[in-house]
This record gives C-alpha cells, structure tokens and sequence, in this order.
C-alpha cells in the first residue's frame, strides 16, 4: 500500500466524462457536415476550415502563455471547436488574411478578453462570424456555387444563396414561386447543395451531428426543437397569410444556417442557460429574432445576430428562470 | 414501466460483486472500540468503569436527552479504558474500549435460531425495547429508531415504508440481508407497523436485485399489508425524499419530514434490529458490513461486531492490497473516507470500500463550461454550479435563497461535473456556515 491514504470528501467516484472528451464529441459531431462541406466547395473548405483551427489554437497559445502568463489550455479541444464553428460560418473563398483577423476576433475579443472558457457571455466563433461581416460585407457575402473541387478557392465561381434571391427577389416585388423556379429545391436544399457559409449548408449532415450528440447526452433536445420550432411557426403563419410574399417554413428551416445555428452554435455550453424551461424560451427567442431580421431587416439570414442577442439575455434568464425544487409545492396525496 | 423519482439523479457503475456471498461470521476480534456516539443526537453517557467486567449485550453507555441511543457491548470481556478515538467521521470521541475474553452472551438474549413472528407487544413496549436496545436507522443516517417509531403530535402517519433500495454502488449488505434474513425483516416491518398505527407498508427495492425481489415476495404470499415494490437503477434512489415520491408520488416539503406526508421509512437492516430487539431481545451490537473492491482478493458480506477495527475487516477480506489509495466507510458515492485502519465499526457502517491508488486522487479542476449537467443531475432541483460560485464568494444568505439547506448530499453533481469541480465540497461548506450562522443569530 501507498504510505499514505487518500482522504478526501465524498463522492469518491466520477463519470470519467471530462471537459476534452465532451470537446471531442462535439468536434466529432461536426464531422459529417465537414465532410458534406469539402464534398461541396473542395479546396476552400480545406483551406478555410485549417486556417480558422489552426489560428483560433495559435491565438489562444500565444494570448495564455504570453499575454495572461496562465497555464495554457488549447488541450481541452475549446479552441478548435471554436476554429471549425467560425469556419462553418465563413464563405469558402475568403481570403486567408481575413479568417486570420475572424479568428484573432473570436479567440482574443470573443473568448479570452472575458477570462477564457467558461467566462465568454457570447458566442466566440459568431463574435467573429458578425465582425467580419461588418468589416468585409463583400468578401463575407460573395458564395461559392457548389461544386465540389472544381469550385476552386480564390478564382471559385460565385453566386447569390436562396435567402439572398429571395430578399432581392421579394424586394423587387417578384412573387415567391417564381422566385422559387430560381433556387434548388428543398431536397437538394436538405442535401447541401445551394450556395452559403461552407458548413451550414448540409442539413442532412448536420442533423446526423444532432443526433449523435443526443445519443452521446452532449446537449439537450431543448434549444434545438425549441428554435427550429418557433422558426416553422412563425414562417408558417406568415406563409399562411401570403405565399406569394413569404417562403414556406421549411424553406427557411434549410438555409441560412438554421440548422448549423440551432444545433450547434445555440446549444454552446457557456453562452446559452442552464435551465430547460429558460433553454426553451432563449431556443424560441432566436427563432422569432430570426425570422424577424429575415423578414423585416435588412440581412437575409439573422441566425448570427439572433443567436447573439439572445446570448445577451442568458445572466439575466440564469438568475431569473429557476429549476423546480423538490418540495416547493406540497401535494398531499 | 418501473417506479423511479421524476428529477435528476445519475446511474454510476453498479459493482455489487458481494452480492453472491453469503453473510459470514466474523469472530470478535481481540479488543473493540465502541464510541458512545454511533448516532445522529447527543453522545450517550458511559455507564461503566475501567476494569468493569461486561457481557455481550450489556449496557455500556445511556442515551442522553430525547434524541440518543442507548450503546451496548459487542462483546465479553473487561472495560481497560475509557479515552478518545479518532472515529469514522475524522473527530475525536469518546469511546470505551473492552478488551475480549471469550463470548459471553447476557442470558436474557434468545439465540436460538427459531423465528418468532407472532407479535405480542403493545406500540409503546415496541418503542421501548427500540430505545433499551439501542436501534438506529441503519442506512447511514443513524437517526434514533424510537424517535422515528412516535408519531409526533398533530401528525398522522398511514404508510411505512421499507427502505430495500440499496442505491450506493459496491455496497450488498441490505441485499444479502432481504435474502438470508426476509421472514424477519418482514415480522420486523409489521413490528414498526404496529408501533406506529399503520396498516400499510411498502418494501422498495431497486430492479437489479430481483432474487430479493423475488424472494421477499413469495414469503408475504399474496398478503395485503405489505407490497414490494422494484425500483429503476437510479441513484439516489434510496433517498428518503426520492424513495416516498418514488413509491407514493407525495412530495416531502421543502425543509419537511416524511412524517409531513405522513410517512415513515426505515431502512430494511433497521426493520431486521427492530425484530431482533422486540422478539429475541437482542440489542444492536453487531450488522452486516460489505467489505469489497477490485483489489481486495475475498470481498464479502460480514456480520461484524460493533467496535471491531477496519483493518480486521479488510484482514477476513483478503488482506489489504498493495496499492491502496483509498478507504471508504459506506458507498462510494456518500461514505467517507478513512484516515486510520484503526477505525471501529459502528451502528452506521453499511460497507468498506477499498480503491486503489489510481482511483484514490481527484483529477486537476477545470473552469464551469456551464454545461448544466449538475443541474440536471441535482434530484432537489437545485442549481450546484450557482451554489458553488456563491459559497466561494461567501454569499451564504444568498445560498439560503438558493436552497441549498434541501441538498441532501448525494453527491450526483460532483459525480457529473466534466470539469472535476468540487461542487458538493462547497455546497457543504455554505451548508455549514449557514447552519453556524443560523444557530449564533438564535443564541442572541
């Protein structure tokens, strides 16, 4: 026996599920619609998606070890999750230069300023998703069309996505079913095959993420259903009233990052509540948030903006919204 | 679908290895060491001298004040001191330590093997011999049985029931207990029914011990003031307040008793001392110990004496390993921890676990990721991460606000957290404050 024993307070076990292994399960979730994105766009999601990790991990390295003077964390796999998700959400012809500066945004402005893991009150990886697009609306909205490696990376041919032929169409006072005869239709929609951020255009990919996270209790059914829920409500009753004005809900539930927002950047750990009952609420709070800018704004796509003024709420929904305590209301029975 | 409690709770890795050995025997070792708190209430008050010589059963120490218990010797022998131990919990106590001779048994105890299931003793000669023969809940807690068996003034009770759940990991005992002893836990529980005026009871057990399910089943043969119950593996399912929601769907009040809901629970070995103490007059002077764990080469179940050193336990299991790190007096999820293989065996131990070195230390803590695992893990409703971030500031009113006086310290938040945080450890330390707090504001 060891010299001495061990005394310590209970519980004297634990699950073995740690910070990394649930980093990696979220990593491993992405894979699909990695997979889906280098199908579509080729090279540029290569080179994108490694630029965005490879930067999001030098930038948290280099602002711990020689900025903070801290221990260095990029082991616990925070900063490349970070890296794919702001890659996911970037067109797959940008330039290097620039997903350098998303990433620098995201890991220095969006994560490490606030004190790291666990401390950011909003989404890095969107911090600098909207920074870019604010600092370069023309390089961040000129999409590759898919087609696979022959897409190519600077020189890749571009055109508009659905939501963007819809906002112009609409605002030109063209009806909706004609403009639909422009777009894919919502099979090849579900497949991925539209133009868009390179990692939000697969729903089919993303959805199997979804369902291996569940299975694999990373996250929770709540923010998921609770977005697209509201999106297909909301959309739904505007489509209702005007089809010839309004896209069907599914339509909107297939582009513009929907999925890749419910079910991966909504769900973040540190920027989204720690009750279900506030989980639904800030879930149904990015989805009407969303069809309103969709609808009424100025931007085609809100998920991003959406997500991040809800995660503004979350302090405010933690102290508020409480779990039910046992014992709180008595039945006598 | 099989009962369970509707909010949190975690499923860790049952490890009941000891569950197919019977009870064994183990002699009296050659001193014991019988603290004369082996209770939740006032220490008892020693009753005997150095030099005085005892029997087995004998009374050594008096239950002080209305909630205590009374102590026996678990052996035959003379008292050669009376001086302080380090004990389970890691505080210094009073303890009276007897040096055996023999096995000598006081002769008004009934050993023989016949089982006794008429029942002749009125409630109040029932909650009398509880209180002479020093009973106690036996499922950790220790609460003074005859305490629990007075219905208090202006409450009712209509349900008793028995707590079979056995919710810890590694630990058999209760098990092999419902197995070798069920006519007796059973005469046990009808016992407790007549003391306490009821006419129903409720055996819960969880589903992964089906034989004794199966066993406790067939001896009440279709009788209608009893019911066994199977339960879902859950921990912690064996809580009291998880257990009567579990079992009855009534919900025990924030800050309340079962008797609130007009419950009773004991534990399933606290119903066979009951029926020791009543029909064979036997005070509680030894249980049934589980002594297990990977390393250990012969884990077992143990009728152990009361005062009898760990390290004699762990010697009839096998012998202690090479490369132990850890002790634990009781499950692994709420036991504590052992600084001494010296330490006694009391009322309250359930089991020893023994981990090796590999699995005795705690991993580095990392930040709150704000995954609301211990959230959803919480059976209370409460929020551990919140607590935790409050005690760490000191704002204890403000965990009072939280509830964190409704934990019951299962454990199943720090069981969950993926950064290692120690959220019970601090939990308890706003418990603690709080209560220091609370009774200082009642003194002035």
């Amino acid at each position: 026996m060891s010299s001495l024993l061990t005394v310590s307070q209970s519980p004297h076990i634990h699950t073995g599920d740690d910070t990394k292994k649930l980093m990696r399960g979220v990593i491993i979730a992405l894979i699909p619609a990695f997979i889906a994105s280098v199908y579509y766009f080729g090279w540029g999601a290569l080179i994108v998606t490694a630029t965005s990790v490879l930067s999001c991990i030098f930038f948290e390295y280099v602002i711990q070890k020689y900025l903070i003077r801290g221990p260095v964390t990029i082991t616990d796999g925070s900063a490349i999750v970070t890296g794919l998700l702001l890659a996911f959400n970037l067109p797959s012809n940008l330039p290097v230069h620039i997903i350098i500066i998303g990433a620098l945004v995201a890991i220095g402005i969006g994560k490490m300023s606030f004190g790291g893991l666990g401390n950011n009150p909003f989404n890095p990886a969107l911090v600098g998703r909207v920074f870019l697009l604010i600092s370069f609306p023309v390089q961040m909205t000129t999409w590759p069309v898919p087609s696979g490696f022959k897409t190519g990376y600077a020189d890749a041919v571009t055109g508009a996505t659905p939501l963007g032929v819809l906002k112009e169409g609409i605002r030109n006072g063209e009806q909706v079913s004609q403009l639909m005869n422009q777009i894919p239709d919502h099979m090849q929609m579900f497949y991925g095959h539209m133009g868009g951020s390179m990692g939000e255009v697969a729903a089919l990919a993303l959805l199997i993420g979804f369902v291996y996270m569940l299975v694999k209790k990373i996250i929770t059914w709540h923010i998921p259903v609770a977005v697209t829920g509201s999106i297909a409500l909301f959309t739904g009753i505007l489509w209702l009233i005007n089809p010839e004005k309004n896209a069907d809900p599914l339509f909107h539930l297939l582009t513009g990052g929907v999925m890749l927002g419910a079910i991966f950047m909504a769900t973040d750990y540190v920027t989204s509540p720690m009750v279900p009952k506030a989980m639904i609420i800030y879930g149904i709070g990015i989805g009407v948030i969303t069809v309103i800018i969709r609808v009424y704004g100025a931007y085609p796509e809100g998920v991003s903006f959406a997500i991040l003024i809800m995660n503004a709420f979350v302090p405010l929904m933690n102290a508020w919204i409480k779990p039910k305590r046992f014992g709180e209301e008595v039945k006598n029975g | 679908m099989l009962k369970t409690f509707p909010r949190g709770g975690v499923h860790p890795p049952e490890n009941k290895l000891t569950a197919g050995n019977p009870i064994e025997i183990l002699p009296p070792p050659e001193t014991v060491v019988i603290p004369v708190t082996q209770h939740l209430g006032k220490p008892a008050v020693a009753t005997v001298n150095k030099g005085d010589k005892v029997l087995v059963g004998q009374l050594i120490a008096r239950a002080e004040g209305f909630v205590s218990a009374n102590i026996h010797s678990s052996v035959s022998g003379t008292v050669s001191r009376i001086d302080t131990v380090t004990d389970i919990s890691g505080y210094k106590q009073t303890c009276i330590i007897i040096d055996v001779s023999g096995d000598e048994w006081l002769s008004d105890i009934d050993r023989s093997p016949d089982i006794i299931t008429e029942i002749k003793h009125s409630p109040e000669e029932i909650i009398q011999k509880c209180l002479d023969c020093g009973i106690v809940g036996l499922g950790g807690a220790t609460f003074p049985t005859h305490v629990k068996l007075k219905v208090p003034a202006g409450k009712k009770c209509n349900l008793l029931i028995i707590n079979g759940v056995e919710c810890e990991p590694w630990l058999t005992s209760d098990h092999r207990l419902m197995l070798e002893k069920g006519e007796e836990i059973i005469t046990g529980a009808r016992i407790m029914m007549r003391a306490l005026g009821v006419t129903k009871a409720i055996i819960g057990i969880e589903n992964n011990k089906p034989d004794a399910i199966a066993h406790l089943s067939r001896l009440l043969n279709g009788a209608n003031d009893i019911s066994v119950q199977g339960l879902k593996v859950k921990y912690p399912q064996g809580g009291e307040k998880q257990l009567i929601k579990a079992l009855t769907g009534r919900e025990v009040p924030s800050g309340g008793l079962p008797i609130d809901v007009g419950v009773v629970v004991q534990n399933a070995g606290t119903a066979y001392a009951v029926y020791e103490a009543v029909q064979k007059n036997k005070p509680l002077f030894e249980r049934v110990v589980t002594v297990t764990g990977k390393s250990l080469s012969k884990p077992g179940n143990f009728l152990v004496r009361v005062g009898t050193p760990v390290a004699k336990l762990i010697e009839a299991a096998g012998g202690l390993p090479e490369n132990t790190g850890k002790i634990i007096s009781g499950g692994p999820m709420m036991g504590k921890a052992l600084a001494n293989l010296q330490t006694p065996v009391v009322k309250g131990t359930s089991g020893i676990v023994v981990f090796p070195a590999e699995e005795s230390q705690r991993p580095q803590v990392g930040p709150c990721i704000r995954c609301s695992k211990c959230v959803s893990a919480c059976p209370m409703g409460l929020e551990p991460y919140l607590l935790m971030s409050l005690a760490e500031k000191g704002l204890f009113e403000r965990m009072k606000a939280e509830k964190v006086t409704d934990c019951i310290e299962c454990g199943s938040c720090s069981y969950i957290c993926p950064a290692h945080r120690p959220l019970l450890d601090y939990i308890r330390l706003g418990k603690t404050t709080l209560f220091k707090m609370m009774r200082e504001k009642s003194v002035k």
